[in-house]
C-alpha cells in the first residue's frame, strides 16, 4: 500500500443528522487510506474519519457534530456497515475500501 | 468428515446464530437484529402488564408528534395490541400548534402513520382551543420563553383532544433518557413535586384546567418509562419507521438541550445507569 492511496467510503445520515451535511441522506467519497501522526502514519479509523469530515464536510455549526474529543458528538449513533460503533472497536475501527457508516442523531424531536 | 460452518462474526449473545447488530445500553449484551426486536418488543410488552397500564376495552390515545418516540410507540403499541389480543381502540392525538415550517411538516408525518398503521387520528389546534397559534404568540411576545410557554398549553390540549375523543387514557412516547433529564432539570430548579409527578409511570391528575373542564378521569402514562432514547432510534432506522426529525423553529435549545448534553456527558463519564433514576 502507498502512502497516497485512498478508500472509498459511503457515508450515510439519518434522524436529523443530514441537515449538517448539505441535506444530503449519502454521501461518496474517498479518504486517505493513511493518516499522518507526527514522523509516523496509521491506517485511517473511525476517529481520523470523523477529524476529516468535520474539516472537509460540514457546512455549517462543527460542534453539533465532532466532540472536543475528537469523537461525535453525545446523542450520535454510529453504525458500520449495518452495525452498532461499540460492536467494531467504535474511535479505533481502521477503515476498509467499501465500508458504510451511518450517523443518526437522536436528540432531534420527540 | 463433519462441515464446519464459517464462524459468525459479533455472534448474538441469545441466538449465537446470527452476527449482533447491536450493544445494549443497559447490559452490554450484544443483538442481532431480530433479537434485538424481540426483545425491544418483550421488555415493553413486560412495562405495560407489570404496571397494570390498560383494561381490556380501554380507548387509547396515543400523543403523536411525528417525531421518533411517538412513532416507534404507535408502531408497537399497535404491533403487541394485535399480538396480545389486549383489547384496546388506539387512536392518535396530534396538537398542531400552529408554527409553519416545523408543526404543519410534522403532521404530515402523522397522517402517513395513521395509513401506514391504519390507526384513526385527531389533531387539535391552538387556533381552535385558544383563538391563536404559536405564530401569533411569536409575533407578539418575541421568542423568549416561549417552549415553556408552548408546552405547558400543549399539556392541556392533549386532555382537552382527550375528552374530545372520550379516550380514558394517553400515553406519551417519553422515555427513560427524557425522564432522567426532567428529573434533573426539575433538581436544577428546585421543584419538588414536579419531580415526582415526572417519574411515575402513571399519573391521573385531580386537577381542572384554565376553562374548567374537569380532566381527572384520564390517565397518563409512558410505556417507554424504562427503554433507552438508543434503542428507540435503533428500533426506528432498523424497521425503516417514518419520522420526522427538525428541531422545532421556535426552540432555543436552551435549558433542555443543556441539561440532555450535561446528562449525556455524566453517563459517558461514569456510565451512570439512567435505569436507576
Ligand atoms: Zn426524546
Ligand atoms: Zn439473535
Amino acid at each position: 500500500m502507498t502512502m497516497s492511496e485512498s478508500l472509498a467510503i459511503e457515508l450515510q445520515f439519518s434522524g436529523g443528522m443530514e441537515l449538517l451535511f448539505d441535506n444530503k441522506k449519502t454521501i461518496h467519497t474517498k479518504v486517505p487510506a493513511h493518516f499522518r501522526q507526527g514522523a509516523d502514519s496509521h491506517a485511517v479509523t473511525i476517529r481520523d474519519l470523523i477529524g476529516w469530515m468535520a474539516s472537509h464536510l460540514l457546512k455549517e455549526r462543527p460542534e453539533l457534530f465532532i466532540g472536543p474529543d475528537g469523537s461525535v458528538r453525545s446523542g450520535i449513533l454510529v453504525l458500520v456497515n449495518g452495525a452498532d460503533w461499540e460492536l467494531e472497536g467504535e474511535l479505533e475501527y481502521e477503515l476498509q475500501d467499501g465500508d458504510e457508516i451511518v450517523f443518526i442523531s437522536t436528540l432531534h424531536g420527540g | 468428515m463433519t462441515t464446519t460452518a464459517k464462524p459468525i462474526r459479533n455472534p448474538c449473545n441469545l441466538c449465537q446464530s446470527a452476527r449482533a447488530i447491536l450493544k445494549r445500553p443497559k447490559t452490554g449484551q450484544q443483538l442481532c437484529k431480530d433479537c434485538f426486536y424481540h426483545v425491544f418488543e418483550t421488555e415493553i410488552h413486560n412495562t405495560i402488564v407489570d404496571n397494570k397500564l390498560f383494561r381490556r376495552g380501554d380507548r387509547v390515545a396515543i400523543g403523536a408528534s411525528g417525531g421518533k418516540d411517538s412513532t416507534v410507540l404507535a408502531y408497537v403499541l399497535k404491533l403487541l395490541n394485535d399480538r396480545y389480543s389486549y383489547g384496546l381502540d388506539l387512536v392518535l392525538l396530534s396538537i398542531d400548534e400552529g408554527i409553519t415550517g416545523y408543526r404543519d411538516d410534522s403532521l404530515e408525518t402523522v397522517k402517513r402513520n395513521r395509513d401506514q398503521y391504519q390507526i384513526p387520528l385527531l389533531i387539535v389546534s391552538y387556533k381552535d382551543l385558544y383563538g391563536w397559534s404559536m405564530d401569533d404568540i411569536v409575533k407578539e411576545i418575541g421568542r423568549k420563553n416561549n417552549c415553556t410557554f408552548c408546552g405547558v398549553f400543549r399539556r392541556q390540549a392533549l386532555d382537552r383532544g382527550a375528552i374530545m375523543l372520550n379516550v380514558d387514557h394517553i400515553v406519551t412516547g417519553h422515555n427513560a433518557d427524557d425522564i432522567a433529564e426532567t428529573v434533573l432539570m426539575n433538581i436544577l430548579r428546585g421543584d419538588l413535586p414536579r419531580l415526582q409527578r415526572c417519574t411515575s409511570i402513571i399519573t391521573n391528575d385531580t386537577s381542572e384546567d384554565a376553562s374548567g373542564i374537569e380532566t381527572s378521569k384520564i390517565l397518563r402514562s409512558k410505556p417507554f418509562k424504562y427503554t433507552y432514547e438508543k434503542e428507540i432510534v435503533m428500533y426506528a432506522y432498523f424497521k425503516k419507521l417514518d419520522y420526522f426529525s427538525t428541531e422545532c423553529i421556535y426552540s432555543p435549545n436552551a435549558y433542555r438541550g443543556y441539561a440532555r448534553v450535561f446528562l449525556k456527558d455524566l453517563e459517558a463519564l461514569y456510565t451512570m445507569r439512567l435505569y436507576f433514576v
